[in-house]
Parts: C-alpha cells; sequence; structure tokens
C-alpha cells in the first residue's frame, strides 16, 4: 500500500472512528504475549487486560516469564505462522529486524487519529516509527538510572542531605564506608553494571557525550578526556561495593536499602515496587534521585506492544482497538502506578502517583531532558559487545585506555 | 492349461520371493524414522547452521553470504577466547576428578562395606537433581557474604576465607567444584559395575601371589575397565562441550565474563542479541571441536577392537 493511499485510508477511518471504533470491535478476542510476571507486573498487566474487556473485547493472556524468552517466542510464533495479535518488546531496536522483514502491521491509522506525534516523547516515536509508520504502541516509560537512597543508613552515618551533586555523592559514600555501612547496594550483573555506567555517563558526561557515545558512536568522543573521565568515575564507584557484590539480584540489592544496611543503589524505577512491598514510603524512608542539576537527563526505556502481520480483519480490528486502549490516559496512568514506571504522556493526572513518579513526569515536560537508554540507538549486537566491555571493566583492573579503544572497536561495526 | 499352471506356479515362487525380501528389508524399513531423524533432524540442521554462519544474519536467517567474517569476528572477540579457555580448564579438571572421585567411591564401595545400597544412592543422588538447583545451593554455600565462610566464621575460625566464586581468576573452579559433586556419582556407578563384572578369580590369585590390593587396582582391574573408562570419558565431554545450566545457575557467567562459557556466548548472542550468524559460527566451532576430541578415540577403539568393536 502506498503511502499516499495508506494516509487516504487512515484520514477517511479517522473520521467515524473515535467512539464508535470501540463499540464496532465488540468481542475482538486478542492475544497478547508479554513478560509481566512479577507480583508488581502481573498486578499492571491485569490493568491492560481489564481496560481491554472494558472496551469490549476478550483479553486473551499469554505470560512467559523472562524477556529474552517471550521475545523468542513471539519470533518464532510469528515465522512458524502463527502469530499472537500482539507482543511485548521493549522501546528499542529489538523489533527494527521484524520491521525490515515485513512482519509487523503498522498502526498508523490509531497513531494518526489520536495525534501521538503531539504527545509522546521524540525519543519514543523515534523508536516505533520505522520509515514514517508507526509499528508499536509504547505502554509506560522506565527510567533505568535513578539513584536510591536509603533514609536510615544516611542518618546512622549522619548524612544529613541527599546528595545534589557526584562530589556529595561521594562524600556521602565515604561517611557510610566510615560508618561500617555497604555504601553502595550492587548486583554484580553484567546489565546493572550497565545501568551504573548509564547513570555516570549522564550525570558526568552530559547530554552531549551521551548522544555522541551512543547514538552517533563517534570514535573521537569515545577517547576524549571527558569519556574518559567518565569511565573513571564509574570504576571508582566500584571502590564502594561488598564482596558478596558480584551476581547478586538487584532485588536483593534494593532489600540491603530496605534494611539500612546500605545507603544507595542505582536501580530502574522499577526499584519501587521492592520499596512499596516493605511498606516503605518514597521521601520518608528512601530518596530518589532522577539526577544531578536541573540540566541532568531522564533516560527513556520502556515497553511497547508490536502487532505481528495478519490479514484477518478481526485480528486486525483487535490490534487497532489494543493500540488505542493501551495509550489512553486512564490505562497510561492506571498501568504505571502498578509497575513503577511513568505514563508515556504528559497529560495525564498525575496527582495519585507517588512522588518520584511525579518528579519524573516533570522533568518528562522538559524535553531538551530527556534521552533513549543505550537500546533505543545500539543494535540488540553492539550494546551487548558494549556491556561486556564495561563489565569486565567494572570487574578486572583493565586500563582506562584499553576499555576506550575498545568500545570503540566494539561500536564501529 | 498348462500355460495357466505354468503362470500360478511362477506366481508362487515370485510370492515367496517376496516374502524373503520383504521380511530381510523389514529391519531397514524399520528403520528409516531414526535415520530420517539424523538425516534431517541433527545433520540437516548442522548443515543449516553451517550455512547461517557464513551470512551475515541477525535476528532472521538471509542469504547474505560474507564468507569467514563470523569467524573472524568471533576469533577476535575477547569474550569467546576466554569462553574457549574456560571450557578447557573446566573440561581437563573436570574429566580428571570425576574419574578419580568416582573410581575411589567404586573402590569404596566394592570393599563390600555395611549398608553399600544406602551409600550407592548418597553417592548417585546429586545426579538426580537438576543443575538449575544444584547450581543455585552451590551459588549460596560459595556465597562470601552468607555462605560457608560466614559459617565457619560464626563457629569461631576468624580467618577462614574462601571466595573464589567471586575472584576473577578462580570463579572457574567453582563451577568445577559442584559439577564434580553432581557427576561423580554417575561415574561411581558405572565403575562399580565394572568391577562387579572383574572375575573373583583373579582376585583369588592375586591373594595367592601375595599383590597388595591397591596394585591390583592400578596394574590388572584398571586396565580391564579400559571400555567403561572410555564410556565414562565420552559420557564427560559431551558433559563437558554443552555446559550452560551451571554456569548460568550459580555466576551468570560472572564476575564480569570471567566464567563464560562457549555454550552461555552462544545462547546470548542466538537470543539476547540477535545475532544468529555469529552463535551459529560458534556452534560449528563447538562441533567442529568434539570432532577433533572424539574421532581419534573412536578410530583408536575400533582398531584395538579389530575393527568391529562397540564404538
Amino acid at each position: 500500500m502506498s503511502l499516499k493511499k495508506l494516509c487516504a485510508v487512515a484520514i477517511a477511518a479517522a473520521i467515524p472512528l473515535s467512539i464508535p471504533a470501540i463499540a464496532n470491535a465488540q468481542g475482538a478476542k486478542a492475544e497478547v504475549i508479554h513478560w509481566w510476571t512479577s507480583g508488581g507486573e502481573s498486578a499492571a498487566v491485569k490493568t491492560l487486560a481489564d481496560a481491554y474487556r472494558s472496551a469490549g473485547g476478550i483479553w486473551v493472556d499469554t505470560a512467559v516469564a523472562l524477556g529474552e524468552q517471550a521475545r523468542s517466542v513471539a519470533i518464532n510464533r510469528i515465522v512458524g505462522g502463527n502469530p499472537s495479535t500482539a507482543a511485548q518488546f521493549n522501546t528499542s531496536k529489538q523489533f527494527l529486524d521484524l520491521v525490515e522483514q515485513g512482519m509487523l502491521n503498522p498502526i498508523d491509522e490509531v497513531a494518526l487519529r489520536d495525534g501521538w506525534d503531539k504527545f509522546l516523547p521524540e525519543t519514543i516515536i523515534n523508536a516505533v516509527k520505522v520509515k514514517g509508520h508507526y509499528y508499536a504502541a509504547p505502554v509506560n516509560i522506565h527510567m533505568p538510572a535513578w539513584i536510591w537512597t536509603s533514609k536510615a543508613a544516611f542518618k546512622q552515618a549522619g548524612i544529613a542531605a541527599e546528595p545534589r551533586t557526584m562530589d556529595e555523592l561521594f562524600a556521602a559514600l565515604d561517611k557510610l564506608k566510615a560508618a561500617g555501612l555497604v555504601p553502595l547496594a550492587h548486583g554484580g550483573q553484567s546489565w546493572q553494571d550497565n545501568i551504573v555506567f548509564t547513570a555516570v555517563l549522564t550525570n558526568v558526561g552530559g547530554r552531549d557525550l551521551y548522544l555522541k557515545v551512543l547514538r552517533d558512536r563517534d570514535a573521537k568522543a569515545i577517547q576524549s578526556e571527558a569519556f574518559k573521565s567518565v569511565l573513571l568515575t564509574f570504576k571508582r564507584l566500584q571502590g564502594y561495593v561488598d564482596k558478596g557484590s558480584p551476581g547478586r539480584n538487584w532485588n536483593d540489592a534494593t532489600a540491603m536499602l530496605i534494611a539500612g544496611k546500605a545507603g544507595v543503589q542505582f536501580m530502574g524505577d522499577w526499584a519501587k515496587g521492592e520499596f512499596a512491598l516493605a511498606h516503605k514510603e518514597a521521601g520518608r524512608d528512601y530518596g530518589c534521585i532522577a539526577g544531578f542539576g536541573p540540566a541532568a537527563p531522564y533516560i527513556i526505556q520502556g515497553d511497547v506492544l508490536v502487532f505481528p502481520k495478519t490479514s484477518n480483519a478481526e485480528q486486525i480490528k483487535a490490534q487497532k482497538l489494543l493500540a488505542t486502549v493501551v495509550t489512553a490516559p486512564a490505562t497510561q496512568v492506571a498501568f504505571s502506578a502498578k509497575k513503577g514506571s511513568i505514563p508515556i504522556r504528559t497529560d495525564v493526572d498525575s496527582s495519585k502517583m507517588d512522588i518520584c513518579a511525579q518528579q519524573g513526569i516533570a522533568i518528562m515536560k522538559d524535553k531538551t531532558r530527556q534521552l533513549g537508554n543505550g537500546e533505543i540507538y545500539l543494535n540488540p549486537d553492539q550494546n551487548g559487545a558494549l556491556s561486556d566491555i564495561l563489565t569486565n571493566y567494572w570487574n578486572r583492573n583493565i586500563p582506562v585506555e584499553k576499555v576506550q579503544r575498545d568500545i570503540a572497536a566494539a561500536l564501529r561495526n | 492349461m498348462q500355460l495357466l499352471c505354468a503362470i500360478e506356479r511362477s506366481r508362487a515362487v515370485s510370492a515367496t520371493t517376496s516374502v524373503t525380501a520383504r521380511r530381510r528389508n523389514a529391519p531397514w524399513a524399520a528403520l528409516v524414522p531414526m535415520a530420517l531423524t539424523v538425516l534431517v533432524a541433527y545433520l540437516g540442521t548442522t548443515l543449516w547452521s553451517l550455512r547461517v554462519s557464513l551470512t551475515s544474519s541477525r535476528t532472521f536467517p538471509n542469504d547474505d553470504f560474507v564468507g569467514l567474517a563470523q569467524y573472524q569476528r568471533l576469533f577476535e572477540n575477547e569474550r569467546w577466547i576466554l569462553a574457549l579457555q574456560n571450557l578447557a580448564v573446566y573440561g581437563v579438571l573436570f574429566i580428571l576428578a570425576c574419574m578419580v572421585v568416582g573410581f575411589l567411591l567404586a573402590v569404596f564401595i566394592d570393599q563390600k562395606v555395611r549398608g553399600e545400597g544406602a551409600l550407592r544412592t548418597i553417592f548417585l543422588y546429586p545426579y538426580a537433581m537438576s543443575f538449575v538447583a544444584t547450581g543455585l545451593v552451590w551459588q549460596w554455600v560459595l556465597n562470601p557474604g552468607d555462605g560457608m565462610q560466614r559459617a565457619f566464621r560464626q563457629m569461631g575460625w576468624e580467618s577462614f576465607t574462601f571466595e573464589w566464586i567471586i575472584e576473577q581468576d578462580r570463579v572457574i573452579y567453582t563451577v568445577v567444584i559442584a559439577a564434580v559433586w553432581q557427576a561423580s556419582g554417575l561415574v561411581m556407578a558405572l565403575m562399580l559395575a565394572g568391577l562387579r563384572g572383574i572375575d573373583e578369580d583373579i582376585w583369588k590369585a592375586t591373594r595367592i601371589d601375595g599383590i597388595p590390593p591397591w596394585r591390583v587396582y592400578v596394574s590388572i582391574v584398571l586396565p580391564m575397565l579400559k571400555s567403561t573408562v572410555a564410556t565414562v570419558f565420552v559420557l564427560l565431554s559431551t558433559g563437558v562441550v554443552k555446559v550452560f545450566d551451571s554456569v548460568v545457575a550459580m555466576t551468570q557467567g560472572g564476575p564480569g565474563t570471567a566464567s563464560d562459557v562457549p555454550a552461555k556466548f552462544i545462547m546470548d548472542h542466538l537470543f539476547g542479541r540477535a545475532n544468529i550468524a555469529l552463535a551459529s559460527a560458534g556452534s560449528i566451532v563447538l562441533l567442529l571441536m568434539v570432532i577433533a576430541l572424539v574421532l581419534p578415540l573412536m578410530i583408536a577403539r575400533n582398531k584395538t577392537s579389530g575393527g568391529g568393536g562397540h564404538a
């Protein structure tokens, strides 16, 4: 279908579609493959299912534990000719190959009708829009590089205020260490090392360097003094972890903050789920820092639903209804409140969300602070190679110059 | 009439020949499904992997052939080289330790100890457990923060230190320890079966000659168990090449990438990193290594058993 024809169809469809579309889709059955399986996650996905049901559809839940597994199930079913109605992917390049092979249905009709371009952050538009067509419905925004602090540990170490700069953070870590606490609660798994790196790159390197390294893969920026100091700061943080760190799960690290045994953790906003389970309240028991200073970038990652190619009219109807429902403001707030993420749009009522989420939504209103995570700019292979180098640097004594060379080489192809 | 009879007779003859032919062909016919499985499922997919490994495929196989570029990239990758080194260390130590421990356990039980049945069950029991569970338990035991180290220190041995699982250069040994713990029971069972097959008269003869038992085990019994040892070796070797679950459960390949193994590298690239061409190249390299290891062994065994052996 040519672009012109598609636009004509979309515009023609947009006029009568807004409300009657939902009524028309009576009984549209949608099977959704996803990996929202933990306690908070399944509560969150239930809000999506409920919203879809009350819009008149039938939700068929296919939950597969672990993202990698769920994605390979979705891909195998597409290749095998028995695709689901929709499948969860991360807001990233993970589904780019599917788009290029023509295996997904575009949902331009919904996107144009609802005016996605008007309310979606640019980073997300860049991820879901390929060659002018929308191929995925964004579900939420996670910010992976929050800095969490334990108020109990800070009190015990005699730290009066939350750190506001990187130097203050290191001063706080030193005080925590002197008080016999674990300064930095860290799970030594490569993706968690990567989160620490992301936080350092945004807070020490800043927006321009971040984009030059991860988006432009600029060898000169990677070899620069500024990037070197990012790597050195990253490595310096490693000196504040405890011996039990290697292999630790992220939620066990969060538990150390909850128990007041450790002071600081770098982790995504899904950590709020752990605090909530332990009946801890943001601002009272724990602190959340999105970044240092008023210009600190806010990293965007998250989940989307993609819609495998089908010519079945019922299924296409279900796909459109799904895309409409998950991006609707009410669903957005309900889902994110359970998931610990923030909505994909800022035109929602955030008053019922916790103070960290409110802080995130406020920052998101400033477009110059929005940045994508590594997965948005790099393909999975480059991202994996970068993560291997970083985790090696974190764990071994490697000269920083070699790390710079290795990163430049890994991102070249 | 005569003609009719002749035809009838020839028909009968041909019927009997076809019956014998059918009878002769029946075993082959029964083997067809298996042969097809081997050809399609094993050989076919191997050739498919080889083909994919020569392309630039990412999430999906494509036809863009790039020669040996993936192999070049593979061997320029430090993580892959480290994984191969780890596999070599793991393989040698795991097979040696399993053989020695398994043989000693078998000899121990062969002394007609009391409660043999119970001991056999205990030694073999780890093998019945999934390695994911085993790996997790060992991870807890070896964790310096809350495992064995802490237990010993609480019991008063303040200086006790065993932190291999978090040390870059030693972590692979902890995987060996856990794997040996699991697999040596199986080796014991096989060796014990072999020991029980040794003729009692040999023992009587050596006793008359006054040869010490350890000498009998080393110089007489062990050489007689050659085929058992070879079987054990092949079994353990396949376990080495495909080692994956234990590493994932115990260390996730960490700290960093220090305990990475080829199978984990391949799985990571196959799914998480959407690079099936590089993953296929890795698996072809693994296959070549297995062939290089097993082929000489099979040839040697065929030679010693006069060509028609049971290799």
